[in-house]
């Protein structure tokens, strides 16, 4: 019952949607905006439907977690994708003991 | 640097939290007001009014801040308080009244859904408090809006307060009564207890006992959503694996009442009290415990068989639970309310689920006959009957029972009655004709049973 809790500063973006073109070059462009640093990229699609999993870093970054959740889920959904930001605790918290 | 989670985790967490409902159900704020009493009521309005108001003031910005940071939704923010007939014990029963609210009044200053803890513990007798809250129930419910009362009426070690127990049918009654015109919603927020937690985050029976510290998080999460779809993927499982597939869920869905809790005890410098790990439903299609229970392969909810599945669930919940938090607590068991829950209203409708199944049904889970409505021309004589047999299984059981009834004024059974929002609506209950009338009216107490002397 040791987990770190809010010392990390990572968060997991996960990107769905119908594919297209320009997804990721939004995406990061987005994060080099805001000085957010990515980690890692995993993305696939499958029968057309586009998925995406970055692990990124807000230490080196100029926005806030929330704010950055807000901005790319509202310019997202525009797009026709969901995006989410999420802290990474949730993710340890559920799946690893 | 790699993932450090595999796809499949980082998808499956998000299926729960947008597809099953996985949500958490309350962060309640626990706040002793046992250091506001005074000898004028004006003074005593002030000091719990800016009490809670000084303490809570931030609990649901905070609340919605974390819930953005974690992406998962926190339904509800709560208060509850120092049971009221014990920091208000001078007071009578109009000026319980006016405590109910001026703690109304802080309720909606820090924006929180339902404050608990207008209550009373009466398991072996009165007080002078306890006899100004309890007649002041009634009113105080039905002319606030956030208000939660719960009045204890028995535990283990007490046995049952009989005299307690009428005067509560008559409350309950009343309770309606006063709100006919909103199908008796003050009904909705009274429960009536037997071996009542004192760190319980859900309402309407939560308060801050007095053996809390200062000022506490406790924290409910949701799921039955979570665990329905769990239940249903694997119809070849046998019990024995149905139960560890429901503790790993449980564990999950109670790993993030722990992660909320931490978060939000440090953001507002609160120590973290509990998580209940109760599977708390919602009338959200697809959010119900009924459905779980029909998933392991009852055609209905209520039919033969359900008072089986629903122990194996609650067992396995507990024991997954357990695990995923340091400190598990309130009343964490899986909840059975009728009008809370849509599977629980279908199984009513098509006449599977009865009263007397629900009674069966609470012997092996938390928490009780809860959100069912009962004929408009139910005697107070009873829904005392009802609550004596309530309290008699959680006496004997060693466990929590509650009752919250709602006599459904004007209206017979089969007709419908609707409280919205996460109270949701149900079927009015048939109950049985015979009159209970002489045997509630015997007064005095039920002795505490021979399992209470365990010293």
């Amino acid at each position: 019952m040791t987990l770190p809790l809010q010392e990390s500063n990572r968060a997991i973006i996960t990107v769905l949607g119908c594919d297209q073109i320009g997804i990721i070059a939004w995406v990061t462009g987005r994060l080099a905006e805001y000085s957010v640093n990515i980690l890692d990229i995993s993305q696939t699609i499958i029968s057309g439907f586009f998925t995406m999993i970055m692990v990124v870093d807000l230490d080196p970054a100029n926005i806030e977690l929330v704010a950055l959740s807000r901005m790319l889920e509202d310019q997202g959904k525009v797009k026709g994708l969901q995006v989410k930001v999420q802290h990474e605790d949730i993710f340890a918290f559920m799946h690893r003991i | 640097m790699t993932i450090t989670f595999a796809r499949e985790e980082i998808q499956q967490t998000l299926k729960m939290i947008h597809e099953e409902n996985l949500d958490i159900r309350t962060i309640t704020m626990g706040i002793s007001l046992l250091d506001c009493g005074s000898e004028d009521i004006n003074r005593l309005e002030q000091k719990i009014y800016d009490k809670v108001v000084r303490n809570a003031g931030s609990l649901v910005s905070v609340g919605e801040k974390i819930s953005a940071r974690y992406g998962i939704p926190i339904i509800n923010k709560r208060v509850s308080v120092t049971p009221i007939a014990i920091m208000a014990a001078n007071m009578n029963s109009e000026e319980m009244v006016r405590i109910a609210k001026a703690l109304d009044r802080a309720a909606r200053e820090v924006g929180v859904n339902f404050i608990g803890g207008f209550s009373a513990l009466v398991q072996k007798g009165f007080t002078v408090g306890d006899r100004a809250l309890i007649e002041a129930i009634p009113q105080a419910l039905s002319e606030t809006e956030f208000i939660c009362s719960s009045v204890n009426i028995g535990t283990t070690k007490s046995g049952i307060n009989m005299d307690a127990v009428l005067k509560m049918g008559n409350v309950v009654l009343r309770c309606a009564q006063l709100t006919a015109d909103k199908d008796g919603i003050a009904a909705a927020k009274l429960v009536v207890f037997c071996n009542a937690p004192e760190d319980n985050p859900f309402m309407a029976g939560s308060f801050h006992g007095v053996g809390e510290p200062e000022c506490v998080i406790n924290v409910g999460v949701s799921g039955p959503g979570v665990v329905a779809k769990v239940v249903k993927k694997y119809p070849e499982a046998d019990f024995s694996e149905l139960s560890n597939l429901i503790k790993q869920t449980a564990f999950k869905i109670t790993r993030m009442g722990e992660l909320i809790g931490r978060a939000a005890s440090k953001a507002l410098d609160v120590p973290f009290g509990i998580v209940d790990l109760s599977l708390a439903p919602t009338p959200a299609v697809g959010d119900s415990v009924a459905e779980i229970l029909e998933n392991m392969g009852l055609e209905r909810c209520g039919t033969h068989g359900t008072t089986a599945a629903l122990a194996l669930l609650n067992d396995a919940v507990k024991k997954g639970g357990a695990m995923a938090s340091s400190h598990v607590g309130g009343l964490s068991g899986a909840f059975i309310p009728v009008s809370e829950d849509a599977g629980m209203v279908k199984a009513v409708e098509v006449g599977a689920l009865t009263l007397d199944k629900l009674e069966a049904m609470t012997c092996v889970c938390s928490v009780g006959l809860d959100m069912i409505a009962l004929p408009g021309d139910v005697s107070a004589e009873t829904i005392s009957a009802i609550i004596a047999d309530e309290a008699a299984i959680g006496m004997i059981n060693k466990k929590t029972t509650a009752v919250r009834v709602i006599p459904a004024i004007g209206k017979k059974a089969g007709d419908r009655v609707e409280f919205g929002g996460l109270l949701g609506g149900a079927p009015v209950m048939d109950i049985h004709p015979f009159s209970s009338k002489m045997f509630v009216n015997r007064g005095g107490r039920i002795p505490a049973p021979i399992i209470s002397l365990t010293n």
